[in-house]
């Protein structure tokens, strides 16, 4: 927020300068549509009971860590899915399956900042296999399959800082990126923050995605200048092969950067010809440095393994000519967005009064011309007017993001003036603005940053919500508006409160997706190695102090449900195998003073709770996911003894005959029968 | 036999062959909350789920009613029943091969038999499953019994159960109905109508003249 708060300061200066009559009467417009269209506007978003929405949306959960999966029009919420944090629901990084997703090379860490969802791409159209998403602070990538809506892969990227510019893919998945928003010593070292221009550097990372199984591994590193490196996208079409980064604090400042980085009327977008890259790389001309990193993916028998990195192939653009270039643009250029074409690239220059429009076939003439301004460490600095193929005039004030429509229009935030500004990228000018409350960040078109938008639909994800719902105390949800951009003007049609401080957004239609969706796991393909597939092969095994159970849950008991003979100070592991095959059918687990979570098993699925009893006594542990009509008739006790005494260890299922025999009860009973006819 | 009763018979007999990859009856549970379906797929060798994994849930819910488990191995129908239908299937091609009256009257009445007492055995198997309850089941309605259907709807507790031929019992009956209509039809011609009924019943006359043609 401190970065917002100075921008608004800013503000009521450049307002003043120039943008203030622009603002007032876009405003008035705007609101004036708002009021005529209510009614129409209430159809449009209406979704009946029953009906399904004509789009998912990933909306980046920001400092949740998670991602908010939506439908559109209606803005309903349809899933909250655990990725860089632990999520107590579903048992999430504290299931002994999931715990290693967590990993880092810093030990665990159970939270991080989700910036950026950004879906796979075929031929530079979302095609709904996966969603990619950075971890800004620990920086990550993520991998989500969107069979299950389940994250399956988490990628640490050493040298890199503030995971920011991530990780916007490639058309065809070959990359996903990760470009450092702060730039550090790298390799790590301990030097004088006061020697920030000699020891630092800023490293743009590559990781290849495998095509069939999605698997992220890095593919190398380019280490360039000391800048932050701040947003990114891809070339598509005739710019296919280059990947492009904003580039500010060119002043190269480390020290109160909102007045020392906002010093130069220019910084840079930086143009990374990552087929070059590769071209150096297969030469030799890459460095291979040690660098640990974890590597965590789920396999197929859907437990999570922590794979460590040993070392990163690294390129300087003095070892790869015709790697890097920089583009000039006007102050502190925030995003950087390239059109359906592949011929534009826009960059959000957060603090100029104009909206500069680079051309990639210009760009790459200037190349081949050397129309270079000169070199910054080494890098040639092309001619801005070599390379600009506009500049919107007076769009607004702080423009940050654009996304694009596919009829010819590109829309690009205002975070300063709160509006979304449409303007044609035949001419640069702007034809419509439609007023946003309040201070939009990232805007969303469904595949309105690919080669084909869906472009019915625009999202404004704002940063600040004031007065826009029933107040909650000071802390307030963050804000959603749905706009129309069907037609010639926009129309505000929603307003939804979000999850966490959502950044970026995708959103694909549905009918991609919707049919894919897995209902359940097989319980006979099973492969966890303590799943058991029936209730006579329930079992409780003591090793030493590590006490392994082996538990079924099916509507609506636990097999065992009465097991004695712990003792304090054991480590139980509590493997529960859900053994329903029905749609939708969870059990939860929870025991009595366990000091993580519960677990939530979906049908066919086992997860595994460990629980270290501190005190004697005799404990419950229950379904907590209402399965039935006898839900609450679902649980069952474990039975704590001193560290000293000798309980025998026993249990009430088929396996141990002694108290089964015993301890018949009715049910375990009729079971038996039904396991054995 | 006339040559095209004779085909008829072959062909319905080869036709029957079809029942084995086929359902010979559906029985569907319709509540709210399985709005994808929940049911049985009877066979003539098996009992499986409208779904994988029906079979399975069908009798987890059966448990609170204290309804058995349906186990299929448990089932002796469906060992025997592959065994009857090939010889149905062959009995049927011998008779078209034999073209002889008297085998087609005796391959229909055991066809005719075999059928019911199917229909019997599929009732007695409901009745069983419906009745046999367990008297500790968690859910006791008094009076209540969860036979379902030989044909048509019911509604069990929460479930409205359904039970309908599936393809393979709609061959069947087909398959019966012509054995049944060509056996009539030879037993008319060899016992014909005599000539003053027969002047007394023009529109008899009339489709004697189309099973002629």
């Amino acid at each position: 927020m401190s970065r917002s708060t100075t921008i608004l300061r800013r503000a009521a200066a450049l307002a003043l300068l120039g943008g203030g009559a622009v603002l007032a009467t876009g405003c008035g417009r705007a609101n004036a549509r708002v009021g005529d269209e209510a009614g129409d506007a209430a159809a449009k978003v209406y979704v009946a009971p029953g009906k399904y929405d004509e789009f998912y949306a990933f909306f980046s959960g920001g400092f949740d860590g998670q991602v908010g999966v939506y439908g559109l029009p209606s803005g309903r919420l349809l899933k909250h899915v655990p990725v860089f944090s632990q999520n107590a629901e579903n048992g999430w990084g504290y299931s002994e399956q999931t715990k290693p997703m967590l990993n880092t090379s810093y030990g665990v860490v159970p939270w991080d900042d989700a910036h950026h969802p950004q879906l796979s791409q075929t031929a530079g159209v979302p095609d709904g296999r996966w969603l990619f998403i950075n971890g800004n602070n620990t920086p990550r990538i993520a991998r989500m399959d969107l069979t299950r809506f389940e994250t399956e892969e988490i990628l640490e990227i050493p040298n890199s800082a503030g995971n920011h510019s991530s990780p916007f893919v490639t058309e065809n998945n070959e990359y996903v990126v990760a470009g450092t928003r702060f730039s550090v010593p790298a390799p790590q070292r301990d030097v004088s923050i006061d020697e920030y221009k000699e020891e630092f550097s800023g490293t743009l990372t590559f990781a290849k995605v495998d095509s069939a199984t999605g698997h992220m591994a890095i593919a190398f590193q380019i280490r360039l200048p000391a800048f932050d490196y701040d947003l990114s996208h891809a070339g598509k079409g005739p710019s296919h092969g280059w990947s492009f980064f904003t580039s500010y604090n060119t002043e190269q400042a480390n020290t109160k950067l909102e007045v020392n980085a906002s010093q130069k009327d220019k910084d840079y977008v930086a143009a990374i010809h990552w087929k070059q890259a590769e071209q150096c790389v297969a030469q030799g001309k890459a460095k291979t440095e040690p660098a640990r990193y974890a590597h965590n993916v789920i396999g197929e028998d859907g437990i999570a393994r922590t794979d460590w990195g040993s070392s990163v192939k690294v390129l300087t653009p003095a070892a790869c000519p015709g790697l890097a270039y920089y583009l000039p643009t006007p102050k502190s250029p925030h995003g950087v967005d390239v059109d359906p074409t592949g011929e534009y690239i826009v960059a959000g220059s957060k603090l100029a009064t104009v909206l500069p429009v680079h051309s990639f076939s210009k760009m790459l003439k200037a190349i081949d011309q050397k129309a270079f301004a000169g070199e910054d460490h080494g890098i040639p600095v092309l001619k801005y007017e070599a390379t600009i193929a506009g500049e919107v005039q007076n769009p607004g004030l702080g423009p940050l993001h654009t996304e694009f429509d596919g009829k010819g229009y590109a829309y690009t935030s205002m975070f300063l003036s709160s509006e979304i500004v449409k303007w044609s990228l035949k001419d640069f000018k702007v034809v419509d603005r439609a007023p946003v409350y309040y201070s939009v960040g990232h805007l969303m078109i469904p595949g309105g940053d690919s080669r084909k938008p869906w472009g019915k639909y625009a999202v404004a994800l704002n940063k600040i919500t004031k007065d826009r719902y029933l107040p909650t105390g000071p802390e307030l949800a963050q804000s959603a508006q749905l706009y129309d951009i069907s037609g010639d003007r926009m129309k505000l049609l929603l307003d939804f409160p979000t999850i966490g401080e959502p950044h970026y957004a995708q959103a694909l239609p549905a009918s991609i997706i919707k049919d894919r969706q897995l209902k359940m796991y097989s319980l006979q393909e099973n492969k966890d190695p303590f799943a058991v597939k029936n209730e006579k092969t329930t079992r409780v095994e003591r090793k030493g102090n590590v006490v392994h159970v082996m538990m079924t849950s099916v509507r609506s008991h636990f097999m065992p449900d009465k097991i004695e003979g712990i003792k304090v100070g054991d480590s139980v592991y509590f493997h529960v195998t859900n053994l329903e095959q029905d749609w939708d059918v969870p059990h939860g687990f929870a025991v009595l003073g366990a000091n993580n979570a519960e677990l939530l098993l979906m049908p066919g699925q086992t997860r595994t709770l460990a629980w270290v009893p501190t005190q004697t006594g005799v404990f419950p542990f229950y379904c907590t996911d209402f399965c039935s009509a006898l839900h609450q008739e679902m649980q069952g006790y474990i039975r704590v003894s001193p560290r000293s005494s000798n309980v025998a260890l026993k249990w009430n299922s088929p396996s141990y005959k002694d108290m089964a025999d015993k301890d018949h009860d009715r049910d375990h009973d009729k079971h038996d029968d039904k396991e054995g006819s | 036999m006339t040559r095209a009763s004779r085909l008829a018979v072959a062909a319905v007999s080869l036709l029957l062959l079809a029942v084995y990859v086929t359902p010979l009856w559906h029985i569907n549970l319709i509540a709210p909350q399985y709005p994808e379906g929940l049911g049985l797929r009877i066979w003539v060798n098996q009992i499986t789920g409208l779904k994988p994994g029906d079979l399975n849930s069908i009798n987890g819910l059966n448990h609170y009613i204290g309804m058995r488990a349906i186990e299929p191995a448990s089932f002796p129908e469906l060992q025997y029943m592959p065994w009857l239908l090939g010889a149905a299937v062959a009995a049927g091609l011998l008779v078209a091969l034999a073209g002889r009256r008297p085998v087609l009257y005796a391959w229909a009445g055991l066809f005719t038999l075999g059928a019911i007492a199917g229909l019997a055995d599929f009732w007695k198997w409901g009745y069983d499953y419906g009745h046999q309850l367990d008297p500790h089941a968690a859910i006791k309605v008094p009076g209540m019994s969860y036979q379902p259907p030989v044909i048509g709807s019911k509604q069990l507790l929460n479930f409205h159960a359904e039970s309908w031929p599936g393809p393979g019992g709609w061959i069947a009956i087909f398959a019966l109905l012509v054995v049944l209509t060509v056996a009539v039809l030879e037993w008319r011609r060899a016992h014909p109508p005599r000539p003053v009924e027969a002047a007394a019943a023009p529109a008899l006359r009339a489709a004697q003249a189309v099973e002629a043609a």
